[in-house]
């Protein structure tokens, strides 16, 4: 049941998502534009690790873009609670868990096609890096995005104003961006800087990407990726869920 | 005749950074099969929450109900199964066809997908929707809309149709066309209506009984006229003042000075 409803929440939002593809473009707008414009700078720096530039670079910004565009996936859980939608399925036997699994699965889904898009253009600019690696860089994209928009979802039917929304998504992702390194390595930072990065698990998904690009498919840094990204999915996922079943308090 | 909503002493705190909030203090009920309730009260007195509860979307705090024999809290799916919602601001997407909506609802039944296109098609001529299958939903009438809404709850064929407000915002032509929805269902298929309505002539000329909730608890009930008769002293008595005189609330006073513009 929990797979039939899911299958049936997710045909009806990717129906929505692919009648505004142009909106599905622009969400890969920013990373693309730090892809060309910031990119260049780093090619001749030293980053203090294994790789080139675009090799340390783009794992970054492949979770910049699961980062920004995921958290803010609870805005449209808003609208469609105004609209009196999320009531209308809650009212029917519809699994709760697929609810939620079929909107972040829709997600998951636009994300990695962005995803697909930001790497296709990195290797114009001169990405090189295995087939295996940027694979894997795609499935951590997927368990990110999934992740984050379970807990946008939950906020969203918590918060209810996107006055309140905007500020609280942009309070939680800059910091995150900022502290996980995830534009440049913090193998660069000053130990404090370093230490307090560990606290953010985003840190130890792009350590892993990175050493995935590099073809290090069985480092500790990988280990430790998969298991904070599985993990926080979990917890993400059920607290998602039981925002959706309990709702409306 | 066999009671199909009862609730006992049924109730919802909210909990709110001032403190305890008593949306619904006690409110026992009972609803009979096929019967048209009338749900009234003030802004405030606690229909939408009471509401709310009967559909599963909000858990009680303390009592106890039953929907189609189902229990709110320990068989939401069967009340779910057994009951229809039309929340105030319906619920369907704007960008969404009236035929996919339709379709996808079925599906959230569980009817197959050949079912469920049936099931739509059936709806739709059922509810005068036929030739705006193919149109978005945002692109049609107040009316249109509502009887999509309708049409969206009694998908699963119910044995209960909550309505919360149904005609606010409808044209006369519109209501007048609803009312006669709402009769048809009870009278061809033995639905039980439960709606919460402000128009006092749209109780009066639909529901068997009325059900007057004030400040969380019921305050009075009985049909429109016996209610009349208690309230307001003769059966020729309004329903707007044997509502008021149930709330206690006076008429708005009539003041001479002009209303400022």
């Amino acid at each position: 049941m929990v797979l039939h409803d899911t299958a049936l929440v997710y045909g009806r939002y990717l129906r929505q998502s692919l009648r505004s593809r142009f909106a599905m473009l622009f969400g890969a707008l920013t990373p693309l534009l730090y892809l060309l414009f910031f990119g260049p700078l780093l090619t001749g720096l030293p980053l203090g690790r294994t790789g080139s530039s675009w090799q340390i670079l783009v794992p970054g910004l492949l979770l910049q873009l699961g980062l920004f565009g995921a958290l803010f996936a609870g805005f449209t859980i808003i609208m469609e609670g105004a609209q009196g939608v999320v009531e209308r399925m809650r009212v029917t036997p519809v699994s709760r868990l697929a609810l939620l699994l079929g909107r972040v699965l829709r997600d998951a889904t636009t994300f990695v096609f962005q995803a697909v898009l930001l790497v296709l253009a990195a290797l114009v600019m001169g990405l090189r890096a295995p087939l295996a690696g940027i694979l894997i860089g795609f499935g951590f994209v997927a368990l990110l995005t999934l992740s984050l928009a379970s807990l946008s979802y939950a906020m969203g039917m918590k918060v209810r104003t996107p006055q309140e929304f905007g500020p609280l998504i942009n309070a939680v992702s800059m910091p995150s961006m900022l502290l996980s390194g995830l534009m440049l390595p913090m193998s660069l930072a000053p130990t404090w800087l370093d230490v307090l990065s560990h606290f953010v698990p985003f840190r130890y998904l792009v350590d892993a990407i990175r050493d995935a690009y590099v073809g290090h498919y069985t480092s500790t840094h990988m280990l430790y990726g998969v298991l904070v990204a599985v993990g926080f999915a979990a917890v993400s996922v059920t607290t998602g869920t039981r925002v959706f079943r309990t709702a409306g308090a | 005749m066999a009671a199909v909503i009862s609730a006992a002493n049924l109730a919802r705190t909210f909990q709110t950074k001032a403190g305890p909030v008593d949306a619904v203090r006690g409110v026992d009920l009972t609803v009979h099969e096929g019967e048209i309730l009338g749900f009234l009260g003030p802004n405030g007195a606690g229909k939408t929450t009471t509401l709310r509860m009967l559909t599963t979307l909000l858990k009680p705090t303390g009592g106890s109900a039953t929907v189609a024999g189902h229990d709110l809290v320990t068989d939401p799916a069967g009340v779910r199964r057994a009951s229809g919602y039309v929340a105030q601001s319906g619920g369907v997407d704007p960008g969404i066809s009236v035929r996919e909506e339709l379709v996808t609802q079925a599906r959230f039944y569980r009817l197959s997908r050949a079912d469920a296109a049936a099931r739509a098609g059936e709806l739709a001529r059922d509810l005068d929707l036929t030739g705006l299958l193919d149109r978005k939903t945002g692109a049609l009438s107040g009316g249109q809309r509502r009887r999509l809404d309708i049409a969206m709850a009694l998908t699963h064929r119910p044995k209960v149709l909550f309505l919360d407000e149904p005609t606010t915002g409808l044209d006369p032509g519109s209501r007048a066309d609803l009312w006669d929805l709402v009769r048809r269902l009870r009278d061809e298929h033995g639905t039980t209506v439960f709606l919460t309505t402000h128009y006092l002539d749209e109780a009066d000329a639909l529901a068997d009984r009325l059900v007057i909730v004030d400040g969380g608890a019921v305050a009075a009930e009985g049909t429109p006229g016996a209610l009349k008769l208690r309230y307001g002293g003769s059966l020729d008595a309004t329903l707007q003042d044997t509502f008021l005189a149930v709330t206690g609330r006076a008429p708005a006073p009539t003041d001479d000075a002009p209303v400022a513009v």
